[in-house]
Protein backbone atom coordinates (compact mmCIF):
# COMPACT_ATOMS: atom_id res chain seq x y z
CA UNK A 1 0.00 0.00 0.00
CA UNK A 2 1.25 3.37 -0.58
CA UNK A 3 1.08 6.65 1.59
CA UNK A 4 -1.55 7.67 -0.20
CA UNK A 5 -3.69 4.79 -0.04
CA UNK A 6 -2.65 4.22 3.66
CA UNK A 7 -4.05 8.09 3.89
CA UNK A 8 -7.46 7.61 2.11
CA UNK A 9 -7.85 3.80 3.73
CA UNK A 10 -7.06 5.94 7.92
CA UNK A 11 -10.07 8.35 6.25
CA UNK A 12 -12.54 5.50 5.17
CA UNK A 13 -11.86 4.18 9.21
CA UNK A 14 -12.41 7.45 10.69
CA UNK A 15 -15.84 8.00 8.56
CA UNK A 16 -16.76 4.72 9.96
CA UNK A 17 -16.21 5.03 13.40
CA UNK A 18 -16.00 8.28 14.24
CA UNK A 19 -19.23 8.67 15.51
CA UNK A 20 -18.52 5.76 17.45
CA UNK A 21 -15.87 6.90 19.26
CA UNK A 22 -16.94 10.49 19.79
CA UNK A 23 -19.67 9.34 21.84
CA UNK A 24 -17.53 6.99 23.89
CA UNK A 25 -15.03 10.27 24.80
CA UNK A 26 -18.24 12.30 24.96
CA UNK A 27 -19.46 9.96 27.77
CA UNK A 28 -15.91 10.26 29.58
CA UNK A 29 -15.60 13.63 29.32
CA UNK A 30 -19.03 15.01 29.11
CA UNK A 31 -18.23 17.21 26.69
CA UNK A 32 -18.98 16.63 22.96
CA UNK A 33 -17.16 19.33 22.14
CA UNK A 34 -13.83 17.82 23.76
CA UNK A 35 -14.60 14.53 22.92
CA UNK A 36 -14.59 15.23 19.42
CA UNK A 37 -10.96 17.34 19.73
CA UNK A 38 -9.64 14.14 21.22
CA UNK A 39 -10.47 12.22 18.70
CA UNK A 40 -9.59 14.07 16.50
CA UNK A 41 -6.54 13.71 17.98
CA UNK A 42 -6.34 9.98 17.74
CA UNK A 43 -7.00 10.39 13.98
CA UNK A 44 -3.72 12.42 14.24
CA UNK A 45 -1.94 9.79 15.37
CA UNK A 46 -3.31 7.50 13.66
CA UNK A 47 -2.69 9.55 10.38
CA UNK A 48 1.03 9.83 12.18
CA UNK A 49 1.62 6.03 13.16
CA UNK A 50 -0.24 3.86 10.23
CA UNK A 51 1.88 4.46 7.24
CA UNK A 52 4.88 3.44 9.09
CA UNK A 53 3.77 0.69 11.26
CA UNK A 54 0.47 -0.82 9.32
CA UNK A 55 -3.36 -0.56 9.77
CA UNK A 56 -4.02 -2.30 13.06
CA UNK A 57 -6.03 -5.60 12.84
CA UNK A 58 -8.97 -3.63 14.56
CA UNK A 59 -8.66 0.53 13.34
CA UNK A 60 -11.74 0.90 15.58
CA UNK A 61 -10.66 -0.45 18.86
CA UNK A 62 -7.61 1.29 18.24
CA UNK A 63 -8.81 4.74 17.71
CA UNK A 64 -11.22 4.19 20.59
CA UNK A 65 -8.02 3.46 22.74
CA UNK A 66 -6.19 6.47 22.25
CA UNK A 67 -8.79 8.83 22.27
CA UNK A 68 -9.79 7.49 25.53
CA UNK A 69 -5.88 7.45 26.78
CA UNK A 70 -6.20 11.01 25.71
CA UNK A 71 -9.33 11.90 27.63
CA UNK A 72 -7.71 10.21 30.53
CA UNK A 73 -4.58 12.33 30.53
CA UNK A 74 -7.12 15.38 30.19
CA UNK A 75 -8.95 14.36 32.99
CA UNK A 76 -5.50 13.50 35.43
CA UNK A 77 -5.12 17.40 34.74
CA UNK A 78 -8.20 18.39 35.83
CA UNK A 79 -7.52 18.00 39.33
CA UNK A 80 -11.79 18.47 39.96
CA UNK A 81 -12.05 14.83 38.07
CA UNK A 82 -9.89 13.26 40.56
CA UNK A 83 -12.75 11.45 42.51
CA UNK A 84 -13.67 9.87 39.13
CA UNK A 85 -10.43 8.64 38.53
CA UNK A 86 -10.72 4.71 39.46
CA UNK A 87 -13.68 3.83 37.46
CA UNK A 88 -11.70 5.47 34.17
CA UNK A 89 -8.70 3.67 34.74
CA UNK A 90 -10.27 0.12 33.60
CA UNK A 91 -7.54 -1.68 31.46
CA UNK A 92 -8.59 -1.27 27.86
CA UNK A 93 -6.68 -3.37 25.42
CA UNK A 94 -6.06 -2.76 21.87
CA UNK A 95 -7.10 -5.71 20.24
CA UNK A 96 -9.59 -6.25 22.41
CA UNK A 97 -12.98 -6.42 20.71
CA UNK A 98 -16.52 -4.94 22.30
CA UNK A 99 -18.39 -7.28 24.07
CA UNK A 100 -22.00 -7.43 24.07
CA UNK A 101 -22.14 -5.61 27.22
CA UNK A 102 -20.31 -2.67 25.85
CA UNK A 103 -22.34 -2.81 22.38
CA UNK A 104 -25.53 -1.76 24.32
CA UNK A 105 -23.13 1.06 25.85
CA UNK A 106 -21.71 2.74 22.84
CA UNK A 107 -25.77 2.43 21.09
CA UNK A 108 -26.69 4.80 23.91
CA UNK A 109 -23.89 7.03 23.97
CA UNK A 110 -24.36 7.12 19.95
CA UNK A 111 -27.87 8.08 20.83
CA UNK A 112 -26.77 10.21 23.30
CA UNK A 113 -24.68 12.34 20.40
CA UNK A 114 -27.32 12.36 17.95
CA UNK A 115 -29.23 14.38 20.16
CA UNK A 116 -26.92 16.56 21.78
CA UNK A 117 -25.52 17.54 17.92
CA UNK A 118 -29.40 18.22 17.36
CA UNK A 119 -30.31 19.87 20.82
CA UNK A 120 -32.73 22.30 20.72
CA UNK A 121 -30.25 25.57 22.27
CA UNK A 122 -28.29 25.15 18.45
CA UNK A 123 -29.48 27.20 15.13
CA UNK A 124 -30.92 24.80 12.94
CA UNK A 125 -27.43 25.13 10.63
CA UNK A 126 -25.21 24.56 13.82
CA UNK A 127 -27.50 21.15 14.11
CA UNK A 128 -26.80 20.12 10.86
CA UNK A 129 -23.02 20.89 10.56
CA UNK A 130 -22.18 19.02 13.89
CA UNK A 131 -24.87 16.10 12.48
CA UNK A 132 -22.49 15.91 10.04
CA UNK A 133 -19.31 16.40 11.46
CA UNK A 134 -19.74 14.20 14.62
CA UNK A 135 -22.43 11.46 12.81
CA UNK A 136 -21.06 11.25 9.95
CA UNK A 137 -17.58 12.06 9.98
CA UNK A 138 -17.42 14.24 7.40
CA UNK A 139 -14.39 17.22 7.35
CA UNK A 140 -15.49 20.83 7.55
CA UNK A 141 -14.45 21.49 4.41
CA UNK A 142 -16.63 18.79 2.49
CA UNK A 143 -19.62 20.37 4.84
CA UNK A 144 -18.75 23.59 3.10
CA UNK A 145 -18.89 22.67 0.15
CA UNK A 146 -21.65 20.55 0.24
CA UNK A 147 -23.23 24.07 1.64
CA UNK A 148 -21.53 26.34 -0.79
CA UNK A 149 -20.25 28.11 1.66
CA UNK A 150 -16.38 29.06 2.66
CA UNK A 151 -14.74 26.59 4.92
CA UNK A 152 -14.25 29.21 7.54
CA UNK A 153 -17.86 29.96 7.65
CA UNK A 154 -18.67 26.21 8.62
CA UNK A 155 -15.80 26.21 11.18
CA UNK A 156 -16.82 28.86 13.16
CA UNK A 157 -20.39 27.62 13.30
CA UNK A 158 -18.91 24.25 14.67
CA UNK A 159 -16.71 25.77 17.03
CA UNK A 160 -19.63 28.38 18.31
CA UNK A 161 -21.76 25.48 18.57
CA UNK A 162 -19.73 23.41 20.79
CA UNK A 163 -19.47 26.63 22.97
CA UNK A 164 -22.91 26.74 23.36
CA UNK A 165 -23.13 23.39 24.29
CA UNK A 166 -20.78 23.98 27.04
CA UNK A 167 -21.80 27.45 28.16
CA UNK A 168 -25.66 25.93 28.22
CA UNK A 169 -24.05 22.72 30.22
CA UNK A 170 -26.14 20.64 27.92
CA UNK A 171 -25.54 17.35 29.71
CA UNK A 172 -24.35 14.20 27.61
CA UNK A 173 -27.58 11.89 28.31
CA UNK A 174 -30.54 10.95 26.50
CA UNK A 175 -33.68 13.08 26.90
CA UNK A 176 -36.73 11.45 28.68
CA UNK A 177 -40.07 12.21 29.21
CA UNK A 178 -41.92 15.23 27.73
CA UNK A 179 -38.81 16.43 26.31
CA UNK A 180 -37.68 13.12 24.51
CA UNK A 181 -40.28 13.29 21.61
CA UNK A 182 -39.64 17.07 21.08
CA UNK A 183 -36.18 16.56 20.84
CA UNK A 184 -36.69 13.60 18.27
CA UNK A 185 -38.57 15.81 16.45
CA UNK A 186 -35.56 17.87 16.29
CA UNK A 187 -33.17 15.38 15.39
CA UNK A 188 -36.05 14.05 12.46
CA UNK A 189 -36.02 17.55 11.28
CA UNK A 190 -31.88 17.70 11.09
CA UNK A 191 -31.65 14.82 8.85
CA UNK A 192 -34.57 15.87 6.72
CA UNK A 193 -32.99 19.22 6.44
CA UNK A 194 -29.28 17.15 5.50
CA UNK A 195 -31.49 15.41 2.96
CA UNK A 196 -33.54 18.02 0.84
CA UNK A 197 -30.56 20.35 0.91
CA UNK A 198 -28.77 17.06 -1.13
CA UNK A 199 -32.31 16.67 -3.12
CA UNK A 200 -32.14 20.19 -3.98
CA UNK A 201 -28.87 20.43 -5.62
CA UNK A 202 -28.43 20.45 -9.53
CA UNK A 203 -26.60 19.54 -12.66
CA UNK A 204 -22.72 20.98 -12.36
CA UNK A 205 -23.01 21.48 -8.37
CA UNK A 206 -20.11 19.95 -6.72
CA UNK A 207 -20.51 16.82 -6.12
CA UNK A 208 -21.01 16.37 -1.94
CA UNK A 209 -24.08 18.56 -2.38
CA UNK A 210 -26.10 15.21 -3.73
CA UNK A 211 -23.92 13.29 -1.47
CA UNK A 212 -26.00 14.97 1.10
CA UNK A 213 -28.89 12.75 0.31
CA UNK A 214 -26.59 9.62 0.75
CA UNK A 215 -25.73 11.32 4.42
CA UNK A 216 -29.04 11.75 5.46
CA UNK A 217 -30.29 8.62 4.62
CA UNK A 218 -27.09 6.80 6.27
CA UNK A 219 -27.76 8.66 9.02
CA UNK A 220 -31.63 7.93 8.88
CA UNK A 221 -30.61 4.56 8.54
CA UNK A 222 -27.78 3.92 11.69
CA UNK A 223 -31.21 6.05 13.86
CA UNK A 224 -33.15 3.40 13.05
CA UNK A 225 -30.88 1.01 14.35
CA UNK A 226 -30.53 2.75 17.60
CA UNK A 227 -34.61 3.46 17.77
CA UNK A 228 -35.72 0.75 16.36
CA UNK A 229 -39.40 1.21 18.12
CA UNK A 230 -40.01 4.67 16.77
CA UNK A 231 -42.34 4.51 14.05
CA UNK A 232 -41.24 8.09 13.22
CA UNK A 233 -37.11 7.26 12.66
CA UNK A 234 -39.06 4.79 9.68
CA UNK A 235 -41.20 7.01 8.63
CA UNK A 236 -38.38 9.08 7.34
CA UNK A 237 -36.06 6.54 6.19
CA UNK A 238 -39.24 5.23 3.76
CA UNK A 239 -40.09 9.06 2.55
CA UNK A 240 -36.24 9.70 1.82
CA UNK A 241 -35.62 6.13 0.49
CA UNK A 242 -38.64 6.86 -1.89
CA UNK A 243 -38.37 10.47 -3.03
CA UNK A 244 -34.37 9.43 -3.12
CA UNK A 245 -35.34 6.28 -5.56
CA UNK A 246 -36.37 9.22 -8.24
CA UNK A 247 -33.31 11.00 -8.42
CA UNK A 248 -32.58 9.58 -12.16
CA UNK A 249 -36.31 10.70 -13.35
CA UNK A 250 -36.68 13.85 -11.99
CA UNK A 251 -34.58 15.93 -14.24
CA UNK A 252 -34.23 15.97 -18.10
CA UNK A 253 -31.21 16.01 -20.69
CA UNK A 254 -30.85 19.47 -19.90
CA UNK A 255 -31.14 19.29 -16.01
CA UNK A 256 -34.97 20.63 -16.47
CA UNK A 257 -37.09 19.42 -14.08
CA UNK A 258 -39.68 16.62 -15.01
CA UNK A 259 -43.01 16.41 -13.01
CA UNK A 260 -43.65 13.56 -10.58
CA UNK A 261 -46.48 12.37 -13.49
CA UNK A 262 -44.38 12.72 -16.05
CA UNK A 263 -40.94 10.82 -15.16
CA UNK A 264 -40.00 7.67 -16.89
CA UNK A 265 -40.73 5.47 -13.85
CA UNK A 266 -38.44 2.71 -15.38
CA UNK A 267 -35.81 4.87 -14.05
CA UNK A 268 -36.89 4.49 -10.66
CA UNK A 269 -34.63 3.14 -8.54
CA UNK A 270 -36.35 -0.43 -7.12
CA UNK A 271 -34.21 -1.50 -4.85
CA UNK A 272 -34.48 2.11 -3.21
CA UNK A 273 -38.25 1.78 -3.36
CA UNK A 274 -38.15 -1.98 -1.84
CA UNK A 275 -35.95 -0.48 1.26
CA UNK A 276 -38.60 2.49 1.42
CA UNK A 277 -41.61 0.15 1.03
CA UNK A 278 -40.19 -1.76 3.86
CA UNK A 279 -39.33 0.87 6.21
CA UNK A 280 -43.13 2.35 5.52
CA UNK A 281 -44.23 -0.74 6.67
CA UNK A 282 -42.62 -1.15 9.46
CA UNK A 283 -43.46 2.86 10.29
CA UNK A 284 -47.05 1.85 10.20
CA UNK A 285 -47.44 -1.32 12.13
CA UNK A 286 -45.33 1.06 15.15
CA UNK A 287 -48.67 4.12 14.46
CA UNK A 288 -46.59 6.14 11.86
CA UNK A 289 -46.80 9.90 12.31
CA UNK A 290 -46.59 12.95 9.43
CA UNK A 291 -43.34 11.35 8.09
CA UNK A 292 -44.89 7.73 8.00
CA UNK A 293 -47.85 9.98 6.31
CA UNK A 294 -45.93 11.61 3.53
CA UNK A 295 -44.08 8.47 2.88
CA UNK A 296 -46.98 6.77 2.57
CA UNK A 297 -48.40 9.13 0.23
CA UNK A 298 -45.03 8.88 -1.97
CA UNK A 299 -45.90 5.15 -1.59
CA UNK A 300 -48.78 5.27 -3.58
CA UNK A 301 -46.95 6.59 -6.14
CA UNK A 302 -43.86 3.92 -6.17
CA UNK A 303 -46.87 1.14 -6.55
CA UNK A 304 -47.83 2.37 -9.64
CA UNK A 305 -46.72 0.95 -12.57
CA UNK A 306 -47.73 3.75 -14.83
CA UNK A 307 -48.91 7.50 -13.50
CA UNK A 308 -52.77 5.93 -14.41
CA UNK A 309 -52.45 3.11 -12.20
CA UNK A 310 -52.15 6.02 -9.33
CA UNK A 311 -54.34 5.42 -6.50
CA UNK A 312 -55.48 8.71 -5.98
CA UNK A 313 -58.89 8.04 -3.60
CA UNK A 314 -56.25 6.63 -1.08
CA UNK A 315 -54.01 9.59 -1.65
CA UNK A 316 -56.88 11.60 -1.10
CA UNK A 317 -57.58 9.56 1.69
CA UNK A 318 -54.21 10.02 3.50
CA UNK A 319 -53.93 13.49 2.54
CA UNK A 320 -57.54 14.07 4.45
CA UNK A 321 -55.86 11.85 7.54
CA UNK A 322 -52.88 14.57 7.41
CA UNK A 323 -52.87 17.37 10.06
CA UNK A 324 -54.65 19.94 8.36
CA UNK A 325 -53.31 22.48 7.02
CA UNK A 326 -53.60 25.02 3.88
CA UNK A 327 -51.26 23.71 2.00
CA UNK A 328 -52.10 19.68 3.43
CA UNK A 329 -55.66 20.80 1.62
CA UNK A 330 -54.28 22.14 -1.43
CA UNK A 331 -52.52 19.02 -2.48
CA UNK A 332 -55.95 16.78 -1.32
CA UNK A 333 -57.70 18.96 -3.93
CA UNK A 334 -55.45 17.83 -6.42
CA UNK A 335 -56.01 14.04 -5.37
CA UNK A 336 -59.74 14.68 -4.93
CA UNK A 337 -59.44 15.97 -8.65
CA UNK A 338 -57.72 13.13 -10.04
CA UNK A 339 -60.16 10.96 -7.92
CA UNK A 340 -63.22 11.89 -8.68
CA UNK A 341 -62.81 14.94 -11.26
CA UNK A 342 -61.98 18.25 -11.48
CA UNK A 343 -65.69 19.13 -9.78
CA UNK A 344 -64.89 17.17 -6.58
CA UNK A 345 -61.19 18.66 -6.78
CA UNK A 346 -63.21 22.43 -7.02
CA UNK A 347 -65.48 21.50 -3.99
CA UNK A 348 -62.41 21.09 -2.13
CA UNK A 349 -60.15 24.14 -3.09
CA UNK A 350 -62.72 27.26 -2.93
CA UNK A 351 -62.85 27.14 0.71
CA UNK A 352 -59.24 27.91 0.38
CA UNK A 353 -60.01 31.40 -1.79
CA UNK A 354 -60.80 32.58 2.13
CA UNK A 355 -57.47 31.32 3.77
CA UNK A 356 -55.17 34.80 4.37
CA UNK A 357 -52.07 32.63 4.50
CA UNK A 358 -52.63 31.25 1.10
CA UNK A 359 -53.57 35.27 -0.46
CA UNK A 360 -50.17 35.27 -2.48
CA UNK A 361 -49.76 32.08 -2.79
CA UNK A 362 -49.70 31.10 -6.89
CA UNK A 363 -50.18 27.31 -7.00
CA UNK A 364 -54.09 28.10 -5.64
CA UNK A 365 -55.06 30.17 -8.62
CA UNK A 366 -52.94 27.53 -10.75
CA UNK A 367 -54.51 24.71 -9.60
CA UNK A 368 -57.95 26.49 -9.63
CA UNK A 369 -57.29 27.35 -13.06
CA UNK A 370 -56.30 23.94 -14.10
CA UNK A 371 -59.67 22.92 -12.44
CA UNK A 372 -61.89 25.28 -14.62
CA UNK A 373 -60.18 24.60 -17.65
CA UNK A 374 -61.19 20.92 -17.52
CA UNK A 375 -64.81 22.06 -16.87
CA UNK A 376 -64.59 24.00 -19.94
CA UNK A 377 -65.04 27.33 -17.92
CA UNK A 378 -62.62 28.72 -19.94
CA UNK A 379 -62.95 32.90 -18.51
CA UNK A 380 -62.73 31.92 -15.34
CA UNK A 381 -59.71 29.78 -16.10
CA UNK A 382 -57.55 32.33 -18.24
CA UNK A 383 -58.54 34.99 -15.38
CA UNK A 384 -56.83 32.57 -12.93
CA UNK A 385 -53.73 32.05 -15.09
CA UNK A 386 -53.38 35.36 -15.16
CA UNK A 387 -53.69 36.08 -11.90
CA UNK A 388 -50.96 33.08 -10.87
CA UNK A 389 -49.04 34.58 -13.19
CA UNK A 390 -48.32 37.89 -11.51
CA UNK A 391 -47.76 36.14 -8.03
CA UNK A 392 -45.02 34.21 -9.48
CA UNK A 393 -41.46 34.93 -9.13
CA UNK A 394 -40.35 32.14 -11.48
CA UNK A 395 -39.97 33.45 -14.98
CA UNK A 396 -40.36 30.27 -16.65
CA UNK A 397 -43.47 29.64 -14.52
CA UNK A 398 -44.56 33.39 -15.53
CA UNK A 399 -44.36 31.89 -19.04
CA UNK A 400 -45.75 28.88 -18.98
CA UNK A 401 -48.93 30.43 -16.78
CA UNK A 402 -49.77 32.92 -19.95
CA UNK A 403 -48.83 30.60 -22.56
CA UNK A 404 -51.59 28.33 -20.68
CA UNK A 405 -53.65 31.49 -20.27
CA UNK A 406 -53.73 32.33 -24.44
CA UNK A 407 -54.15 28.77 -25.14
CA UNK A 408 -57.83 29.13 -24.17
CA UNK B 1 -22.13 5.73 -4.11
CA UNK B 2 -22.81 2.11 -4.31
CA UNK B 3 -20.78 -0.50 -4.27
CA UNK B 4 -21.17 -4.52 -5.30
CA UNK B 5 -19.11 -6.48 -2.52
CA UNK B 6 -18.44 -10.61 -4.25
CA UNK B 7 -17.03 -13.29 -2.75
CA UNK B 8 -16.04 -16.27 -4.77
CA UNK B 9 -14.65 -19.37 -3.16
CA UNK B 10 -13.58 -23.10 -4.32
CA UNK B 11 -16.69 -24.66 -5.33
CA UNK B 12 -16.11 -28.25 -4.92
CA UNK B 13 -14.50 -27.43 -1.67
CA UNK B 14 -17.20 -28.76 1.01
CA UNK B 15 -15.77 -26.62 4.02
CA UNK B 16 -16.69 -23.44 1.92
CA UNK B 17 -20.36 -24.18 1.91
CA UNK B 18 -21.22 -26.20 5.61
CA UNK B 19 -20.20 -22.92 7.34
CA UNK B 20 -19.62 -23.58 11.14
CA UNK B 21 -21.35 -22.37 13.98
CA UNK B 22 -18.51 -20.15 14.89
CA UNK B 23 -18.46 -18.87 11.12
CA UNK B 24 -22.27 -17.59 10.99
CA UNK B 25 -21.89 -15.94 14.31
CA UNK B 26 -19.51 -14.09 13.04
CA UNK B 27 -21.16 -13.57 9.32
CA UNK B 28 -24.08 -12.13 11.41
CA UNK B 29 -22.21 -10.06 13.66
CA UNK B 30 -20.75 -8.33 10.43
CA UNK B 31 -23.90 -8.32 8.88
CA UNK B 32 -25.73 -6.63 11.80
CA UNK B 33 -22.84 -4.09 12.10
CA UNK B 34 -23.17 -3.22 8.63
CA UNK B 35 -26.53 -2.25 8.30
CA UNK B 36 -26.45 -0.33 11.89
CA UNK B 37 -23.79 1.39 9.84
CA UNK B 38 -26.43 2.40 7.42
CA UNK B 39 -24.38 1.20 4.93
CA UNK B 40 -26.10 -2.13 3.59
CA UNK B 41 -28.48 -1.77 1.07
CA UNK B 42 -29.20 -5.69 -0.21
CA UNK B 43 -26.94 -9.01 0.39
CA UNK B 44 -27.24 -12.45 -0.66
CA UNK B 45 -25.41 -15.77 -0.12
CA UNK B 46 -25.83 -18.23 -3.23
CA UNK B 47 -25.74 -21.96 -2.92
CA UNK B 48 -22.98 -24.22 -4.48
CA UNK B 49 -23.10 -25.15 -8.38
CA UNK B 50 -24.16 -28.85 -7.24
CA UNK B 51 -27.57 -27.21 -5.97
CA UNK B 52 -28.88 -25.96 -9.02
CA UNK B 53 -26.66 -23.87 -11.63
CA UNK B 54 -26.13 -23.27 -15.43
CA UNK B 55 -24.22 -21.57 -17.45
CA UNK B 56 -25.49 -19.34 -20.82
CA UNK B 57 -22.90 -19.15 -23.19
CA UNK B 58 -23.76 -16.45 -25.97
CA UNK B 59 -20.86 -16.52 -29.05
CA UNK B 60 -22.07 -14.87 -32.67
CA UNK B 61 -25.46 -15.24 -31.23
CA UNK B 62 -25.41 -18.89 -31.14
CA UNK B 63 -26.26 -20.20 -27.31
CA UNK B 64 -24.66 -22.60 -25.31
CA UNK B 65 -26.36 -23.93 -22.11
CA UNK B 66 -24.44 -26.03 -19.46
CA UNK B 67 -25.90 -26.88 -16.40
CA UNK B 68 -24.14 -27.76 -12.61
CA UNK B 69 -22.53 -28.62 -11.18
CA UNK B 70 -19.68 -28.04 -13.32
CA UNK B 71 -17.30 -30.43 -13.35
CA UNK B 72 -13.77 -28.67 -13.35
CA UNK B 73 -12.91 -27.20 -10.07
CA UNK B 74 -13.17 -23.50 -10.20
CA UNK B 75 -13.91 -20.25 -8.11
CA UNK B 76 -17.86 -19.30 -7.83
CA UNK B 77 -19.86 -16.43 -6.53
CA UNK B 78 -20.71 -17.31 -3.36
CA UNK B 79 -22.45 -14.20 -2.10
CA UNK B 80 -22.73 -10.32 -2.86
CA UNK B 81 -23.78 -7.15 -0.97
CA UNK B 82 -24.62 -3.65 -1.89
CA UNK B 83 -23.43 -0.65 -0.09
CA UNK B 84 -23.51 2.56 -0.23
CA UNK B 85 -19.98 4.02 1.21
CA UNK B 86 -18.73 7.64 0.71
CA UNK B 87 -15.98 6.44 -1.34
CA UNK B 88 -14.21 3.79 -2.78
CA UNK B 89 -11.31 3.50 -0.12
CA UNK B 90 -14.74 2.63 1.92
CA UNK B 91 -15.70 -0.05 0.04
CA UNK B 92 -12.20 -1.63 0.70
CA UNK B 93 -12.53 -0.86 4.02
CA UNK B 94 -15.65 -3.05 4.41
CA UNK B 95 -14.76 -5.70 1.96
CA UNK B 96 -11.62 -6.26 3.61
CA UNK B 97 -13.76 -6.59 7.30
CA UNK B 98 -15.75 -9.04 5.43
CA UNK B 99 -12.52 -10.78 4.67
CA UNK B 100 -11.50 -10.74 7.94
CA UNK B 101 -14.30 -13.63 9.08
CA UNK B 102 -12.75 -16.11 6.71
CA UNK B 103 -10.21 -17.90 8.76
CA UNK B 104 -9.37 -21.55 7.05
CA UNK B 105 -11.64 -20.75 4.21
CA UNK B 106 -9.21 -19.31 0.87
CA UNK B 107 -11.64 -16.43 -0.02
CA UNK B 108 -11.61 -13.46 -2.54
CA UNK B 109 -13.74 -10.60 -2.13
CA UNK B 110 -14.25 -8.47 -5.90
CA UNK B 111 -15.22 -4.95 -4.95
CA UNK B 112 -16.99 -3.07 -7.91
CA UNK B 113 -18.41 0.17 -8.40
CA UNK B 114 -22.36 0.49 -9.21
CA UNK B 115 -22.51 3.38 -11.92
CA UNK B 116 -24.83 6.15 -11.00
CA UNK B 117 -27.67 6.99 -13.21
CA UNK B 118 -28.50 10.90 -12.50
Amino acid sequence: MTRADTHQAIEAVWRIEAARVIAGVARMVGDVGLAEELAQDALLAALEQWPAEGVPRNPGAWLMTTAKRRAIDQIRRRERFEARMPDLLRPDTVDGGFDAVLEDTIEDDLLRLVFTACHPVLAPEARVALTLRMLGGLSTDEIARAFLVPGATVGQRISRAKKTLADAKVPFELPTGAARSERLDSVLEVIYLIFNEGYSATAGDDWMRPALCEEAMRAGRVLAGLMPAEPEVHGLVALMEIQASRSAARTGPSGEPIVLLEQDRSRWDRLLIRRGLAALDRAEELGGGTYTLQAAIAACHARAATAGDTDWHRIAALYASHPPSPIVELNRAVAVSMADGPAAGLAVLDPLLEEPSLRAYHLLPTVRGDFLAKLGRRDEARAEFERAATMTRNERERALLLDRAAAL
Amino acid sequence: MRYMLMHKVDDADPAAWSPTPEFLGRMGGFMAEVDKAGVLLAAEGLAPSSAGAAVIRVKNGTQTVVDGPFAEAKEVIAGFAILQVRDHAEAVEWAQRFGALFEDIEVEIEVRRVPDHN
